[in-house]
């Protein structure tokens, strides 16, 4: 399996007669792209608005964040299971809108969606006040129940960033990268002095608005099962979560997922990289048990030598978490564990909700209850009042003069448990 | 400028006063520096200044703690400092035990820094170094020369209010406070490479040292529930509609205390759910699928429990601190006991 992505740098974003990209700007035909989306008749009203990176523009609830791009060569589309047939992708070529992003917003769905501040103190915390983001503003229509609600958010932003991929398709590419994933025996032999490693990679799936899709499958119900990396960056996984918005893996950050990158960068130098492992985050203890103790299984049978672990969420998750370390260090497997913390706004609670003595290899993408003062922006897209009730929020989060006090936790992507960012913590 | 004032605590031992035949010394005071304090007033290098010394037995301090405190905490006072210096203890642990209690009282009761010194195995780290600096230090009075100019440093910085550095840096035990920062990599590089490194049996440092937890014993079962007063206490969020407390949906900083005289059933007219962490649409339509009312009214009626406490108890478990958990926790204990409850039914989501 081969996969090339073409990266197309895109360095601005305007609204044009035509959805293009040209000398670098994408253009986009806001009216196309409105009705696209109003063709699913659960939507009352969509809206498209443009946020710049260094706007003074907050975009707030954020539900999604998606990458546009396009397959160009080899089977299936993106976002398979979603959007046309279910064909297995991750090989031919694959382009890129690098740089821009989707964003979608709109009512509320959950409790859990997140701000996005394009300058200021925020926007340290989020990558996404790094992109050039056509945000979607979707209003459902009356009486949609909150799940059904999360599903049609879902698939516009899917729809509207597979519509702005389209525009790269006969762009040629500023970048390219090829990866390659060869047949397992082959994979096993081919550096036979390197350490074999994989990613167990935790999916969020603890229900009720807190799920994640893989070719359109509810990861709830799937046993924890091999992807290859190329899969994930055509979009094979989606997020269709409302979890807390600081480590909730956007569909974007699937797409571009750090630690597989991470691991592809020293493969076949320091360490053989021979999978992917997917598992999930279910509620019940017997499930818990299952997932683990089969990711473990897989483990073993892909005969590796050590496994990076990453969760998503935390509180429940976190026995999950704690779970495949376990199990997979006594395989003799040594692990790494990427997570975030909670360790309350003065930072002296314990962080985990669990923990074992196998753990001592963390990395941590920082405290998300430490909180933050966002100023005023010039302009808010979405519904600015939602601060008060979003996790990480409070009553009297926004303040009279427009500044909003929350903890991190209700920045998009801030505390990320994949590890797309440099935000960590240390013990005082 | 004035040189900053420091009083310094030490037990009847390096207060040469004598060995454990005089551990029953009661508390005094000395002015200037005695024993150890005279390396200390040294390593202030002239920007601070030992005016006192105040000197307990170790047994008498064991043994009247809250007396020897009051008294030692009297005489610092006097002395008008602006920084207590505590031991160090290094192994010992009944002096250590009492630096701890004294640097912690200092910080507490008169509001001003107070930093000690130990062997990190000495039980007095484990109970103070959450709320006071404590320098650690060989097991024995070997490391006095080590100890004391990193006691004085901190406690300059303390008193000049400088940024205080990592335990590393400065050479205390870590307090467990979690502080963000911007690393040098992003997340997913630092783990392979600390992958890696632990493959090659090479050091690396865990950036988040798994925490030791506190397990609570269940309580014996009761044995005759006819007669119990049971009452409900949830971490699910389940509060009067229109969450009078506003009761946060993460990171609660609250919990509520609402009554359910009379209530046969909640309804979605009058209570819901404040919870951010799960789906709130089946708790809405029915909050007993949470917080069960009505099964326990049934309970009452057919006689299989006493009664049903006429307040239950709620907060939100979401991303809520351990600390403060712990803290509601205890409230709420305090008040059920108070009224007489027999039993309790927790509720999670």
């Amino acid at each position: 399996m081969r996969l090339t992505l073409g990266k197309i740098n895109i360095k601005g974003l305007e609204f044009g007669p035509s959805t293009r990209v040209e000398n670098g700007v994408l253009y986009v035909n806001k009216d196309e792209l409105t009705s696209l989306l109003k063709e699913d008749n659960r939507i009352s009203s969509v809206e498209v608005f443009l946020a710049r990176p260094g706007e003074s523009v907050r975009i707030v609830p954020v539900k999604d964040v998606i990458e546009p791009r396009v397959k160009v060569e080899g089977p299936g589309n993106i976002f398979p299971g979603f959007l046309g047939k279910v064909e297995m992708v991750g090989s031919g070529r694959t382009h890129v809108l690098k740089g821009t992003a989707v964003v979608t917003t709109g009512k509320i769905v959950g409790f859990q969606e997140g701000i996005i501040d394009m300058t200021g103190p925020g926007a340290e915390y989020t990558p996404f006040s790094k992109t050039y983001n056509v945000v979607v503003k979707i209003e459902p229509v009356e009486g949609l129940s909150q799940h059904e609600h999360e599903s049609v958010v879902r698939l516009a932003g899917l729809k509207a960033a597979a519509y702005l991929g389209e525009a790269g398709k006969n762009i040629t590419p500023d970048e390219e990268v090829t990866y390659e994933v060869v047949p397992l025996l082959e994979a096993a032999s081919k550096y036979p002095g390197l350490p074999k490693v994989a990613y167990v990679y935790m999916l969020q799936t603890q229900g009720l608005l807190h799920d994640t899709y893989v070719y359109g499958v509810d990861a709830k119900h799937i046993l924890p099962t091999l992807i290859s990396p190329t899969e994930v960056f055509d979009g094979a996984i989606v997020s269709g979560n409302c979890v807390s918005a600081c480590d909730k893996n956007t569909t974007y950050v699937h797409m571009n997922n750090p630690v597989i990158e991470e691991l592809f960068a020293r493969h076949g130098k320091d360490i053989n990289f021979v999978g992917v492992i997917i598992t999930n985050e279910n509620v019940t203890l017997a499930d818990k048990e299952r997932s683990s103790s089969y990711t473990a299984k897989l483990a073993e049978m892909l005969g590796i030598d050590a496994a990076i672990i990453s969760e998503e969420g935390f509180g429940n998750p976190d026995a999950d978490l704690v779970m495949n370390c376990r199990k997979l260090e006594q395989k003799g497997i040594k692990t790494v564990l990427i997570t975030d913390e909670y360790a309350g706004r003065d930072g002296s609670s314990q962080s985990l909700a669990d923990t074992t003595p196998e753990a001592n290899a963390v990395v941590t993408a920082g405290n998300a209850n430490e909180t933050i003062v966002l100023p005023k922006l010039d302009t808010v897209i979405g519904h600015v009042e939602v601060v008060n009730v979003i996790a990480g929020g409070f009553a009297g989060s926004l303040r009279p003069d427009g500044s909003i006090e929350v903890e991190i936790q209700a920045i998009t992507g801030a505390t990320s448990e994949v590890g797309f960012n440099k935000l960590s913590a240390k013990g005082y | 400028m004035a040189k900053f004032r420091v009083v310094h605590y030490l037990n009847q031992f390096f207060g040469q006063i004598g060995g454990e035949e005089k551990a029953d010394t009661v508390p005094l005071k000395k002015d200037g520096p005695v024993g150890p304090g005279t390396a200390l007033n040294g390593a202030f290098k002239g920007e601070a200044e030992v005016v006192g010394t105040v000197i307990c037995g170790d047994s008498y301090f064991a043994e009247n703690m809250e007396e020897a405190l009051k008294q030692i905490l009297s005489m610092i006072k006097e002395y008008n400092p602006d920084l207590v210096v505590a031991g160090p203890a290094f192994n010992a642990g009944r002096y250590g035990t009492a630096c701890g209690a004294v640097a912690e009282a200092v910080v507490k009761n008169l509001g001003i820094p107070a930093v000690t010194g130990m062997y990190p195995e000495n039980p007095g780290v484990e109970m103070y170094k959450k709320s006071v600096y404590i320098i650690a230090t060989a097991d024995s009075a070997i490391g006095m020369r080590n100890a004391i100019p990193k006691m004085a440093a901190l406690g300059l910085k303390l008193l000049k209010k400088e940024e205080i550095g990592t335990p590393e840096q400065e050479g205390y035990i870590a307090r467990g406070i979690r502080k963000n920062y911007f690393a040098k990599e992003r997340g997913a590089k630092r783990a392979v490479d600390m992958l890696i490194a632990k493959i090659k049996g090479e050091n690396f440092t865990t950036e988040l040292p798994m925490p030791a937890f506190d397990r609570v014993p269940p309580n014996p079962a009761i044995r005759d529930l006819s007669n119990a007063t049971i009452a409900l206490v949830t971490s699910g969020g389940i509060v009067p509609r229109g969450n009078p407390d506003r009761i946060e949906s993460s990171s609660a900083s609250k919990f509520g205390k609402y009554s359910i005289a009379g209530v046969k059933d909640l309804t979605g007219d009058t209570f819901e759910t404040a919870h951010g962490g799960y789906d709130p649409v089946y708790a809405n339509q029915d909050a007993d699928r949470v917080l069960p009312v009505d099964v326990l009214r049934e309970l009452e009626a057919e006689g299989k429990i006493g009664k049903l406490h006429d307040y239950y108890y709620a907060t939100v478990g979401n991303g809520t601190s351990v600390a403060n958990a712990a803290k509601f926790g205890q409230a709420i204990a305090a008040d059920l006991k108070a009224a007489g409850v027999d039993a309790v039914i927790l509720t999670s989501t």
